[in-house]
C-alpha cells in the first residue's frame, strides 16, 4: 500500500529523492531548537481560529443599537464590528474559546518569536552563512506585530480604539511625510475614512498572513538548504552535524509540540479571558478609560511615548518633529537597525569574518552576551515603564517618582548590566576554550593539506 | 537503513491508552458543544479540547521516546559554496550580452522604463486619501456662534456649569465623532485664570472651554483634576489618561505635565441672551495630535 | 531540647509584634473619659476638639492659612465643615479618610479607629454645626445597569478605569471601587473628595447615581464568561500570563519534548 502510493507520487512529480532527503534531514538533538516550531505552531493555530473568525466578524464602522444577550450594553449605539464580536462571545458556542485562542495564540506567538531571538542572538546562530534567515526573522518579527496591532484594533472597542488614535499620532509625527502618510492610510483626518475599517481588514485578514507565510516559508527553506546550527560536542564539528533524521525520531517529537501548543493555548483560552471587550464598552473619539494598554508586545512603545520628555521640536511657528516621534517610531526604529545590523557589527568588533555553523554558549562569546543583556535591558526597562501607573494603583508608589526612577534607571542600568555580565562571561573563561579548540582544528586542518 | 531498536510493550499500552484518552476529550468537546444554556461553556470546552490535544501530545512524546527507533546520526554539512556553479553562471549572463554594442545605454533606458512603470502602477494608491491636501487637518465644526450641545444634543447652559465639574460638549448640528468636535468645559473663579492677554475675553464668567483631545496621541482627555481644599492639593488640571499629559485651563491649556508638546487648544466662550453657551470664534490652535506643519495657526 | 520555652517565647513574640503591628498609630484616637455617659453631640464636640480642630479649626471654619500648632504635634490646614452635613463627615469617618495625619498627604482608606457610636456621634455634631445634605440613600435596585455604564464611561473612568479598578491622575491616585458600599459611591459623588470632580444632583441626578451605583456594583462581579478575569484591566496582566503561565509552560514542553534521545 505504502509502496504503491511512494510509486505513485514519485512517477507524477519525480519527487522521491527530495521526500528521501527531506525524511533524513537531521535536526540538532537539543530542546531550544524546538522553540522556533513554538512560534510556528502558534502561527497555525493564528491561521486556523482567524479563518473561523472572519466567518463571524463584521468588518464595518456602520452604526447599529445592540439588543442582544449582554444586558448592560443594550440600548448602546456601536458599530457592527463591535457588535458581531459581541455576538460571536455571547451567542455562538465554541465563539467566545474560539475567539479567545486566536487572541491568546497572537500574544504567544510573540512570545515564542522573542524567545527564540533571544535563542539565536546569545548562541551566535545569526552569523555566516545565516545572517539572511536572521533578517528574515526579524522582518516576521516586526511584520508580527504590526499584525496583532490592527487584529485588535478592528473590534472598535473602547482600549483598542484609543490605541488607534496613538497609532495615528505616531504616523503623523514622522517628520515631513508624517501627515501626508496618515492622511494616505486613515484616508481623511482621524477617526479617518470609514473604509479604514476595510483596510485593517484585508491587511490582518489576507495581505500580512500572506506575507508572514512566504517569509516563513523562505526562513524554513533556508535553515533546511543551510542546515541547522548546532551546540559543540564530542562528534560535532564545523563539518560534521549530528542529529535525529525527521522520519522517524523528529517527527512524532514535533507533531506532539504542535499538539502541546494547541494544547496549552485552548486550555489557557477557556479558563483564563482575554479582552472582555464587553467590559470595555465601544469607542468613541470623545471617550477614554484610565488603565488602557496596548497589548504586551507594544508595550514597549507606551513606555518609550511615556517617558519621553515634554517637547515639540520647533523652530519659530513650525513643528518639526511631534512628540511621539520619538517614543514611538525612533524607538523601535533603532531597535530593528540595531538587531538587522549586528551581524556585520559583531564582525566588525571581533574580526571574525567566517562560517559558522558551530553555536557558541553564551559565555564563550563575552561581548556579544553582554552588549546583547544590556540591550534587552534597556528595552525591558522602557517596556515596564510603561505600566508604571498600574505599579501606583498596586503598590501606591506615586507615579511621578516611578516615572523619574525609570527614566534614570533606563539611562544608568544598562550599562551596569553589560559591565556585569560581560565580566560574568569572561570570569566563566568559555572564550578561551573555544579559541583553543579554533587553533587545534585549523591546525589539524593544515596538517592535513599539507 | 533504520537500525533495529528494542520493543517496548508496556510503552505500547501506555500510548494506546493516551491515545484513547484524547478520543474520550473530543467526544467530550462534541457533547459539550450540543448542549445549549451550559454554564462555564467556555471553561468547559477549553478543558475537553485542550486535554483532548494534551493526551494525544503525551502519546506521542512517549512515542518518540519509547517506540519509535532512536538515532543520533552524523553526517556533512553541505558544501559552504559551489564556486564552479557560480562562476558558470556569471559566465552565463555575460557571453549572453556578446552581441550588446550599447549596454549602458540600453541599461539607463530600461532603468527609466521600470522605473517610470513602479511610479505609474503606485500613482493610485495616492487616491486612498487625501495625502496633499493636510489643510483638512485644520478644520474644525466650531464657529462663531455654534452652540454647544451635550452628547444627547440639548444646549448647554451657563447656569448649569457648576465649578469643580467638568463636562463634554459637541457642536450643534455638526458630526460629533471627529477629533475637533469635543470639547471640555470648566469653571473657574475668574481671579484664578491667567489666559494670554489676547485671549481675556474668552472665558466669560470664568467659563473656560478646551478641545478634548489631546495634542500628544489624539486620547480624549476624560481626566479633571479638581481639588477639594486648594491650599494643599495640587489644582485644576485637565488630564490625559493615555501617557499623563496635563494640562493648566487657568492658563489657557498649557502643559504642566507630562509629554504633550502644545498647549490644549482652547474654544473661545459667549453666553448669548437665553444664557445658552455658544462658540466666539475657532480654536487657539490645531486640534489633536501635532504634524510636521505650522505649530500656531488659527483652525479654519 | 527545651522546646516548649520556646514555643512558648515564640507565640508570645508573634502576638506581642502582631499586637504592635495591629496597634494604633502614634496618632490614634484622642478620647474624652467617661465616653457613655455623655451625649452624642456633646461626645461629638469632644472627639472633634481631640482629633479634628487642629486642622479644621476649633470652630470647625476651617484653617486656611499657615499651619497652626496643634494636638498631638499634628499641625494642619483644612477645609471649613460648616454646611457639609452628615453626607461628608459620615463618608470621610466611615472610610477612615479622615482622621489624617499629614493635610498634605492624599488621603487614604484606613482601618476605622473610632468605634460605631464615636462616628455617629461625630457625625451628628458636624451635622448640627450648619445646616448640609443629610446621609443619602441611594437605590441602586431602581438604577439601570446599562445607562449606568454609560454614565460612569463619561463622568468617570477616565480616573477609575471603566471596570472601576482604578487608576492614576496626574497628582494623586484613583482607588479601585471594588469593596465600596452604594452608600460610599453616592457620599463621594456629592462630595468630590480630594482631587475628585463634585457632582452635584443637576450635574448627576438622584436617578442617574442610582444607574451609576448599579453598574459600580456590577463592575465588583463582572461578567467572566471568558475565565479567570485576572483584575479586568486588560494587557499588562494578559502579557504577565502569555509569558509566566504559557511561555514557561512551553518553554518546560521543549525541554521535554527535545530531551537527548540516548542512541
Amino acid at each position: 500500500m505504502l509502496r504503491r502510493t511512494v510509486r505513485f507520487l514519485d512517477e507524477r512529480s519525480g519527487s522521491a529523492p527530495l521526500l528521501l532527503k527531506v525524511l533524513r534531514y537531521l535536526f540538532p538533538d537539543h530542546w531550544s531548537f524546538l522553540l522556533g516550531e513554538v512560534a510556528l505552531y502558534a502561527f497555525i493555530v493564528l491561521v486556523g481560529t482567524g479563518v473561523y473568525l472572519t466567518l463571524f466578524f463584521e468588518p464595518s464602522l456602520a452604526k447599529t443599537v445592540y439588543q442582544g444577550t449582554y444586558a448592560p450594553l443594550r440600548g448602546v449605539q456601536m458599530s457592527d464590528a463591535y457588535k458581531s464580536t459581541l455576538d460571536l462571545s455571547f451567542d455562538v458556542k465554541a465563539g467566545l474559546l474560539l475567539r479567545q485562542t486566536h487572541h491568546w495564540a497572537a500574544d504567544v506567538f510573540v512570545v515564542a518569536i522573542v524567545v527564540h531571538l533571544m535563542r539565536i542572538f546569545f548562541t551566535g546562530a545569526f552569523r555566516r552563512p545565516r545572517e539572511l534567515t536572521y533578517l528574515i526573522g526579524l522582518l516576521m518579527l516586526f511584520t508580527t506585530l504590526l499584525e496583532g496591532y490592527l487584529g485588535y484594533s478592528m473590534v472598535d472597542d473602547l482600549l483598542s480604539g484609543m490605541g488607534l488614535a496613538i497609532g495615528y499620532s505616531v504616523a503623523m509625527a514622522i517628520p515631513v511625510v508624517g501627515a501626508n502618510l496618515a492622511l494616505l492610510i486613515w484616508g481623511a483626518p482621524y477617526p479617518g475614512d470609514p473604509a479604514f475599517e476595510s483596510r485593517m481588514y484585508v491587511a490582518h485578514v489576507f495581505i500580512l498572513p500572506i506575507l508572514i507565510g512566504v517569509l516563513i516559508t523562505l526562513h524554513l527553506a533556508l535553515v533546511m538548504l543551510r542546515h541547522h546550527t548546532q551546540f559543540r560536542g564530542e562528534r560535532q564539528s564545523e563539518r560534521v552535524i549530528v542529529g535525529v533524521p525527521t522520519f522517524p525520531g523528529q517527527t512524532p517529537r514535533s507533531l506532539g509540540l504542535m499538539l502541546s501548543v494547541a494544547a496549552v493555548l485552548l486550555l489557557i483560552s477557556g479558563l483564563v479571558q482575554i479582552n472582555p471587550i464587553w467590559l470595555w464598552g465601544p469607542y468613541e473619539v470623545g471617550q477614554s478609560t484610565n488603565g488602557a494598554q496596548p497589548d504586551w508586545y507594544l508595550g514597549w512603545l507606551i513606555g518609550g511615548m511615556r517617558l519621553v520628555p515634554s517637547f515639540d521640536l520647533t523652530i519659530g511657528d513650525y513643528t518639526i518633529v511631534p512628540n511621539p516621534f520619538w517614543g514611538g517610531a525612533l524607538f523601535p526604529l533603532v531597535v530593528l537597525v540595531v538587531l538587522a545590523a549586528w551581524p556585520w557589527a559583531e564582525r566588525r568588533l571581533t574580526g571574525d569574518r567566517r562560517l559558522h555553523n558551530l553555536l557558541d554558549r553564551p559565555r564563550d562569546a563575552p561581548l556579544r552576551t553582554g552588549l546583547g543583556a544590556g540591550f534587552l535591558a534597556w528595552v525591558f526597562l522602557v517596556f515596564i515603564s510603561g505600566s508604571a501607573d498600574r505599579m501606583t494603583v498596586l503598590f501606591g508608589l506615586p507615579y511621578e517618582q516611578l516615572l523619574k526612577a525609570f527614566t534614570v534607571a533606563v539611562l544608568v542600568v544598562p550599562f551596569v548590566v553589560f559591565l556585569l555580565v560581560w565580566r560574568a562571561c569572561v570570569e566563566l573563561g568559555g572564550a578561551e576554550e573555544v579559541e583553543h579548540e579554533r587553533e587545534a582544528a585549523e591546525a589539524e586542518a593544515r596538517a592535513a593539506r599539507a | 537503513m533504520v537500525p533495529s531498536g528494542s520493543a517496548s510493550p508496556r510503552s505500547e499500552v501506555v500510548v494506546t491508552l493516551l491515545l484513547l484518552a484524547g478520543a474520550a476529550c473530543a467526544i467530550a468537546f462534541i457533547v459539550i458543544y450540543a448542549i445549549d444554556g451550559l454554564a462555564h461553556q467556555t471553561q468547559l470546552l477549553g478543558l475537553a479540547i485542550g486535554l483532548s490535544l494534551g493526551f494525544i501530545a503525551a502519546a506521542l512524546i512517549v512515542t518518540s521516546r519509547r517506540l519509535v527507533v532512536t538515532e543520533e546520526i552524523a553526517e556533512e554539512y553541505p558544501e559552504p559554496e559551489h564556486p564552479d556553479e557560480r562562476d558558470a553562471i556569471v559566465e552565463v549572463v555575460h557571453e549572453s550580452g556578446d552581441r550588446l554594442t550599447r549596454k549602458r545605454l540600453l541599461g539607463t533606458a530600461a532603468g527609466a522604463a521600470g522605473g517610470a512603470l513602479g511610479l505609474a502602477l503606485l500613482a493610485p494608491a495616492a487616491s486612498l486619501g487625501p495625502a496633499l491636501e493636510t489643510s483638512s487637518l485644520y478644520r474644525t465644526p466650531w464657529l462663531r456662534g455654534r452652540r454647544l450641545v451635550d452628547d444627547k444634543g440639548r444646549p448647554l447652559r451657563a447656569d448649569d456649569i457648576e465649578a469643580s465639574n467638568f463636562y463634554t460638549a459637541y457642536p450643534e448640528g455638526a458630526d460629533p465623532g471627529q477629533m475637533s468636535a469635543p470639547v471640555v468645559v470648566v469653571r473657574l473663579a475668574p481671579a484664578q485664570l491667567e489666559l494670554p492677554p489676547e485671549r481675556s475675553g474668552w472665558a466669560p464668567e470664568g467659563l473656560l472651554a478646551y478641545s478634548k483631545v489631546c495634542t500628544h496621541a489624539g486620547c480624549a482627555i476624560s481626566l479633571y483634576r479638581s481639588p477639594l481644599f486648594e491650599p494643599v492639593q495640587p489644582g485644576p488640571a485637565l488630564v490625559c489618561p493615555c501617557h499623563y499629559s496635563t494640562f493648566n485651563p487657568a492658563s489657557g491649556g498649557a502643559v504642566v505635565f507630562g509629554p504633550a508638546g502644545r498647549p490644549l487648544p482652547q474654544l473661545p466662550l459667549a453666553i448669548d441672551g437665553r444664557r445658552e453657551l455658544r462658540a466666539a470664534g475657532n480654536f487657539s490652535g490645531p486640534v489633536g495630535p501635532s504634524w510636521w506643519g505650522v505649530r500656531k495657526g488659527r483652525p479654519t | 531540647m527545651r522546646t516548649r520555652p520556646l514555643l512558648a517565647g515564640a507565640a508570645a513574640f508573634v502576638l506581642l509584634a502582631g499586637g504592635i503591628a495591629y496597634a494604633q498609630p502614634p496618632s490614634g484616637i484622642v478620647r474624652p473619659t467617661s465616653e457613655s455617659t455623655r451625649s452624642p453631640l456633646e461626645l461629638g464636640a469632644q472627639l472633634f476638639a481631640g482629633n479634628c480642630a487642629s486642622c479644621h479649626g476649633s470652630d470647625a471654619a476651617g484653617v486656611t492659612s499657615p499651619p497652626q500648632p496643634g494636638a498631638g504635634d499634628i499641625q494642619g490646614q483644612g477645609p471649613s465643615l460648616r454646611g457639609v452635613g452628615a453626607l461628608a463627615a459620615d463618608f470621610y469617618l466611615r472610610t477612615g479618610y479622615m482622621p489624617l495625619a499629614n493635610a498634605h498627604e492624599q488621603p487614604t482608606r484606613r482601618r476605622v479607629l473610632l468605634t460605631s457610636a464615636e462616628r455617629r456621634a461625630l457625625v451628628a455634631y458636624i451635622a448640627s454645626l450648619s445646616p448640609g445634605p443629610g446621609i443619602p440613600r441611594p437605590h441602586p435596585e431602581r438604577g439601570s445597569v446599562s445607562e449606568g455604564m454609560q454614565l460612569f464611561t463619561q463622568h468617570c473612568a477616565g480616573c477609575h478605569q471603566v471596570v472601576a479598578q482604578g487608576g492614576v491622575v496626574s497628582g494623586a491616585r484613583v482607588p479601585p471601587l471594588t469593596r465600596v458600599s452604594a452608600v460610599e459611591i453616592a457620599e463621594a459623588v456629592r462630595i468630590g473628595p480630594y482631587v475628585m470632580p463634585t457632582f452635584s444632583k443637576r450635574a448627576i441626578s438622584d436617578d442617574e447615581l442610582d444607574s451609576i451605583i448599579a453598574y459600580v456594583k456590577s463592575t465588583q462581579r463582572p461578567e467572566d464568561r471568558g475565565g479567570w478575569g485576572i483584575g479586568h484591566v486588560g494587557p499588562v496582566p494578559e502579557g504577565m500570563v502569555a509569558w509566566l503561565i504559557a511561555g514557561i509552560a512551553l518553554v518546560i514542553a521543549c525541554a521535554i519534548i527535545g530531551t537527548r534521545l540516548r542512541g
